[in-house]
């Protein structure tokens, strides 16, 4: 029985992997003009940024939702990703922003990040304390996602107001104007983590018990779970750094994986919710792009289905 | 429970209401372009035509908005019987935008109370759907049916910004959904007249909303007919909504709050509650627009960033702290 959904799973994800290299081809050469080497080197690189977005943006909520034993729950729900922007403002704010351009952008990132991780941890211990329910604690990160966008909006209105709309689109990231010089640090910090992610999938296994069968099974949860959350955080960090601020995907790519796989082993949802994230990114924005001529929507298609499935989810769970 | 308001609660209201007429002073003085008293004295050209075409009617339309978002988020708190309903929170503001986007696109002739009317029709068939869907849920979680609205209006949201990049209208919805009165002039504004109405109709039907708000049964019990009132209310929410939007955008959690407060200190009765309700709402409203006009001179910070920012903090207060247990 064990074994034959495994071997589902497996066929799933070898399935998956075809179509998104599929996918991928499509990207790099649909609709190309001009000499090869140039399109396929621009491609090449949006390219990059999209894996390396949907693997990252994947990997956080997989892990996300096994740290809360819940499937509605993600980062970007929470509120990570506005924090994020929060402190690339609150960065911009400091250092002014002659002089946040100045710095080398890598430096910057790394800087942002540890204090993304930082306040992230804090986030996560106030809502978290268990004695919250869970339709409690979804609302309380959504509106801490509004807050912090507010107060990006306003730090950034008073960094420099004249400059306002200038200053949003050179130094925050949006989907389709991806960050392309973090892409070598973004690479290998996400192929890290990836990794990490990976090897601890038996413990993950565990995790999702629940906490109070993952410590009978001898799994040290409280260390387990601050390490989860700064993981979380980093990848966070790495995708809103190259893409901005994407509320429901990850909700979206998650549940599409579970339901997939029709496993819970991390081994195999991990890179499935991977796949199925780069599957998306790529096909949907050479369908929109190429095929439709909207060249910034994805990320509005993606916020549309993903607000459904979200609708969806809550009203099922109640029921059951 | 009687009508007539004890006298010490009178003079408090009085020192209120005395407090809001200070800070619409202070609304009218503060701005970028001077007004000197002596020039406005003598009755000269630019301070008066600064005062009569500007100033004052940004005043006014802050303080009709202000009163409209809190008594539009305390009659949808009793129409849906949650502590955390308020047109942002419901789908209504972001139907009413999806509306005047529409409007404006298929009769860009349209007079602006035309257009108005088509963003408050959008705005009631997006809270109908939404009260259709907390319907079926059959635990009504108090933390549930806002997060549904939320959600809701995300969706409609989405929809919009859609609808609006695919015809190079992006810019526009963006002045519609952040508040932000600093285009509020004579002649642009006069749509809000039409709130203080609505507001003060909801006054005279308020002790019917408040039996409303203790459920169905009850209300029918007392002889009244549950579902009128409820269209009643979802009507003069709607309207509201949609003026709000075709005039200066909204401020998400405003009345929300605002009502929340009010209804902590006195309770849920609205006759007695809501007079309370639409002038701590104005003046919380005028005092974040003082403010943006302050915090960065000559610049201006819209209302909607500052309020919107204070707004979620105290919601998040309200939903986090000890006073409301919820599951």
């Amino acid at each position: 029985m064990a074994d034959r959904k495994a071997q589902r799973a497996r066929t799933v994800l070898l399935l998956l992997a075809l179509a998104t290299l599929v996918a991928a081809a499509a990207f790099l050469t649909v609709g190309a003009r001009g000499p090869w080497g140039f399109v396929l080197a621009l491609r090449g690189g949006k390219l990059a940024g999209l894996v390396l977005v949907g693997a990252a943006i994947a990997v956080a909520t997989v892990l996300f939702q096994t740290l809360t034993e819940n499937r509605i729950l993600t980062p970007a729900v929470m509120g990570f990703d506005a924090l994020y922007v929060t402190v690339q403002s609150l960065a911009v704010l400091l250092l002014g922003a002659a002089g946040a351009s100045a710095i080398d952008p890598r430096l910057r990132f790394a800087g942002e990040a540890l204090l993304l991780a930082v306040a992230a941890l804090a986030l996560f211990r106030l809502l978290f304390d268990g004695r919250r329910g869970l339709h409690l604690v979804v609302l309380a990160g959504l509106v801490f996602g509004l807050l912090f966008r507010g107060l990006a909006n306003l730090i950034q209105r008073l960094i420099d107001p004249n400059a306002f709309a200038v200053l949003q689109g050179m130094l925050f990231a949006r989907f389709n104007t991806m960050d392309t010089t973090l892409l070598p640090v973004a690479a290998l910090i996400i192929a890290a983590a990836c990794l990490a992610a990976l090897r601890l999938a038996p413990v993950l296994d565990v995790l999702a018990l629940g906490r109070e069968r993952a410590i009978n099974l001898g799994v040290d949860h409280a260390r387990m779970v601050t390490a989860l959350v700064l993981l979380v955080a980093v990848l966070v960090a790495v995708s809103t750094a190259l893409a901005g601020p994407v509320l429901f995907f990850g909700l979206l790519v998650s549940n599409l994986a579970y339901l997939a796989l029709g496993t819970d082993r991390h081994l195999y949802t991990l890179p499935g919710a991977m796949l199925i994230a780069i599957l998306c990114l790529a096909g949907g924005q050479t369908l929109l792009e190429r095929g439709l001529g909207y060249d910034a929507a994805l990320g509005m298609v993606i916020e549309f289905a993903g607000g459904i499935v979200f609708i969806l989810l809550l009203l099922r769970r109640t029921r059951a | 429970m009687s009508d007539t308001m004890p006298a010490r609660r009178r003079t408090a209201f009085a020192a209120a209401l005395a407090g809001l007429a200070g800070l619409a002073l202070a609304s009218i003085a503060v701005g970028v372009g001077d007004m000197p008293l002596g020039a406005l004295m003598r009755g000269e050209g630019h301070a008066a035509l600064l005062l009569f075409a500007s100033r004052i009617p940004r005043t006014l339309a802050l303080l009709f908005a202000g009163m409209s978002m809190g008594v539009c988020a305390a009659l949808m708190q009793m129409l849906f019987r949650n502590r955390f309903v308020e047109p942002t929170t419901a789908g209504t503001a972001d139907a009413a935008g999806l509306g005047l986007l529409l409007a404006t696109l298929l009769a860009p002739g349209l007079p602006p109370l035309a257009k108005m009317a088509a963003a408050a029709v959008f705005a009631l068939a997006g809270t109908v759907l939404f009260l259709r869907i907390t319907e079926r849920i059959p635990f009504r979680g108090a933390a549930l049916v806002p997060l549904v609205g939320l959600m809701l209006g995300g969706i409609l949201n989405a929809l919009t910004s859609f609808i609006a990049y695919r015809f190079d209208l992006l810019q526009s919805l963006a002045a519609w959904t952040t508040g932000d009165f600093s285009g509020v002039l004579r002649g642009r504004y006069e749509l809000m007249w039409l709130t203080a109405a609505l507001a003060i109709l909801a006054y005279i039907a308020a002790d019917r909303f408040t039996a409303v708000g203790l459920g169905d049964a009850f209300a029918r019990n007392l002889g009244l007919d549950y579902r009128r009132i409820m269209g009643l209310g979802l009507v003069i929410v709607s309207l509201c909504a949609a003026v709000a939007i075709a005039t200066a955008g909204t401020v998400p959690f405003l009345g929300l709050l605002v009502a929340n407060g009010v209804s902590l200190v006195m309770g849920d009765n609205l006759r007695r509650t809501m007079p309370w309700i639409a002038l701590s709402g104005a003046a919380f409203l005028l005092a974040c627009d003082i403010a943006g006009r302050l915090i960065r001179f000559p610049y201006e910070i819209p209302v909607g960033t500052i309020a919107g920012v204070a707004g979620s903090a105290v919601f998040l207060y309200l939903l986090l702290g000890r006073r409301y247990r919820l599951g």
